[in-house]
């Protein structure tokens, strides 16, 4: 029976293919625009997920200035008044339950290249063997060609796989390049660590570092590894009863901020979703415009077929056929525009994909199923919602006034 | 004369009892039906006829279930519809009832298969019987080679022929036709005049024609005149198949 009102209905929609193609655009555009905004974001939050793993659960990292520091970007940013100092490092390296720590400067300075300036990433590490192997640790850094900066270097600098992509240069282990003024012979290049702030970075000695930006005793981050099988939770509230007691700070007015990779991740997260989200509902109201269409374009189908109406219920249709039969018919316009919204969706997405892996990272978009299925019944719903008033027109119709428009 | 009385000791399959139809046109009202009353036997070959306006179309709408009067009463097998909601005069319609219309009203976008099945398909019958019905009936209006062709592909006496197979899908008692042979010329209006008469001798259903063609008066056995909302019947003497009644008797 079921059957016998999708056969009807789509002989309704087959004979205005014009009207309904227009009436499904209405629809898809919409999904389209989900589709691909969602499942881009939520490929962004694997990333970022990803990233985030590589880093590990025994890691810990101290910003200066508080928790809204973390929200304005970059730690090390210039925004941020308070910093940190050698003083705060030996602190926390006296906490019990740590580890290694290590203090690191991030700046971006400007390398000259044949005349031309480049803005780059800097990093100032620590040269010491402990710092600098809690450091390889962390990613920050293999060495794929060359060497390790080691104690004693000055103007010596290591170049990441891809810097020169960034630099627009070809640079190896023996050159020489010219950063904020200072020539820096290249030791080593890192291998890909696939995280891109530290595949485009030049790194230099921290001292030199503190030198050449003029940030002397003062660090952008301080990285720590903790014990093995001390409680990261219980070490980050340690190290942060500490520092507010050496920096003469109130408990909530802290002017640095302790983070372990996971609640920055879930921080990240959280936006990356909200925006997601918030971006996705502004398409999605496009949704609702696309289910206006459709109840135009049923208003007008009922109108037209007002006589096949009446023919219908002469013949013994009820007003719960026709209802049925009409809504149905809507519910597939809404359908079909869904599943077509979906497929250019998922296109436009990749599309997307391609552009960001041209330029950026190896980053792949997240179709979920629960996304395709859940766009495609909401097509089909709106379909219906919207459907329901016209086709409840047509079901209301007297049989003898509708066989006898014309 | 005779034979009334006779007719009148059996149920009457269709009856009509002071029925009247007002219908409102702005300020104005409209009697269409004036306490109109008639009796229908089953198996009868009836002619509703009349002047335009006089009010047969309304009187069709009232047997044909797609209407209720203002007032009074209308039994359809015995069945009072005057007080039943449209959901229930739809089912009483699809099995009671087979239409033949003036302009055929077939579904345009239907195969002649597919509306001749359609009627079943309400009546929820299983696709694989409507299908073999459909195949069935068409045939015996001679339609076998058309199963397939859409309304606009047939000729009008080819379409009021899925017409009259469409009317019989649910094996109605009654065929209620509105002017059938009125958009058809003559020689196809005989043929569609023949299958009904043939429908009505072999099959023993119940005809009523709505017509205002006096030439179609012979092949009736009772003319009921309707003249300013009201009737006045008689016995039809032109009756080319005068008798048929009480043979089958």
């Amino acid at each position: 029976m079921i059957e016998d009102y999708f056969k009807l209905a789509i002989d309704g929609i087959k004979h205005r293919k014009l009207r309904t193609g227009l009436t499904m655009m209405g629809v898809f555009v919409g999904i389209i625009a989900v589709v691909a905004l969602i499942s881009l974001g939520q490929g962004l939050q694997n990333l970022i997920n990803e990233q985030f793993e590589s880093v590990g659960g025994d890691k810990l990292s101290v910003i200066p200035g508080g928790e809204d520091a973390l929200m304005a970007g970059v730690p090390g940013s210039e925004l941020v008044s308070a910093k940190l100092h050698e003083s705060d490092l030996e602190v926390i390296e006296r906490v019990r339950g740590v580890d290694k720590a290590a203090g690191t400067i991030m700046s971006t300075g400007i390398v000259e290249i044949c005349g031309k300036k480049k803005v780059v990433t800097v990093f100032g590490i620590p040269t010491e063997p402990e710092r600098l192997s809690l450091l390889k640790e962390l990613d920050y850094f293999q060495i794929e060609e060359g060497r390790y900066l080691k104690q004693g270097d000055k103007y010596k600098a290591h170049i990441a796989a891809k810097t020169c992509d960034v630099l627009d240069e070809e640079l190896d282990v023996g050159d020489k390049l010219t950063l904020e003024g200072h020539q820096f012979d290249i030791v080593g290049k890192n291998k890909e660590t696939g995280t891109p702030v530290h595949d485009q970075k030049i790194s230099i000695p921290l001292e030199t570092a503190q030198d050449v930006f003029n940030k002397t005793d003062e660090y952008s981050m301080i990285s720590i590894k903790i014990d093995e099988g001390a409680d990261i939770n219980e070490v980050e509230e340690r190290i942060e009863e500490r520092l507010r007691k050496h920096r003469d700070v109130e408990e909530g007015k802290e002017d640095f901020a302790v983070e372990s990779p996971q609640s920055l991740l879930g921080v990240f997260l959280d936006i990356i979703n909200m925006v997601t989200l918030v971006l996705a509902g502004i398409a999605g109201i496009s949704l609702i415009v696309g289910g206006i269409g459709i109840m135009t374009t049923m208003y007008t189908s009922v109108l037209e077929r007002t006589r096949q109406i009446g023919i219908m219920k002469s013949v013994g249709a009820r007003n719960s056929d026709i209802l049925l039969m009409f809504v149905i018919e809507a519910g597939l316009l809404g359908l079909v525009g869904g599943v077509i919204g979906v497929i250019l969706g998922i296109l436009l997405s990749l599309g997307g994909e391609y552009l960001v892996r041209m330029y950026i990272v190896t980053y792949s978009i997240y179709v979920s199923s629960e996304l395709v299925v859940g766009a495609i019944m909401f097509s089909f719903l709106i379909g219906c919602i919207s459907g329901y008033f016209p086709a409840k027109r047509a079901s209301e119709m007297k049989p003898v006034d509708a066989l006898r428009y014309r | 004369m005779d034979k009334m009385p006779e007719e009148k000791t059996r149920e009457p399959i269709i009856e009509l009892v002071d029925v009247w139809k007002i219908y409102k046109m702005g300020e104005v009202e409209v009697k269409a039906l004036r306490g109109l009353s008639l009796d229908i036997y089953p198996q009868e070959f009836v002619a509703i006829m009349g002047p335009s306006g006089s009010g047969k179309s309304t009187l069709m709408n009232m047997i044909g279930c797609l209407d209720v009067p203002t007032k009074g009463k209308v039994y359809l097998e015995n069945k009072d519809i005057s007080q039943l909601y449209e959901s229930d005069l739809a089912q009483i319609r699809g099995q009671i009832i087979g239409f033949v219309f003036q302009t055929f009203n077939l579904m345009p976008s239907l195969s002649a298969l597919e509306n001749v099945m359609l009627p079943m398909t309400f009546q929820g019958v299983d696709r694989r019987d409507r299908e073999k019905r459909g195949r069935n009936l068409l045939t015996m209006v001679g339609l076998e080679q058309r199963m397939n062709h859409k309304p606009t592909e047939l000729s009008g006496g080819q379409q009021q022929r899925v017409a009259i197979a469409r009317a019989l899908a649910n094996d109605p008692d009654v065929i209620l036709a509105d002017e059938p042979t009125g958009n058809l010329d003559s020689k196809t209006g005989k043929e569609v005049m023949d299958m009904l008469t043939r429908l009505h001798r072999e099959e023993g259903k119940t005809i009523v024609m709505v017509t205002h063609d006096p030439s179609l008066s012979t092949y009736v056995e009772r003319i009921i005149q309707i003249m300013d909302g009201k009737t006045t019947e008689h016995l039809n003497h032109n009756h080319k198949y005068g008798g048929i009644e009480d043979e089958k008797k």
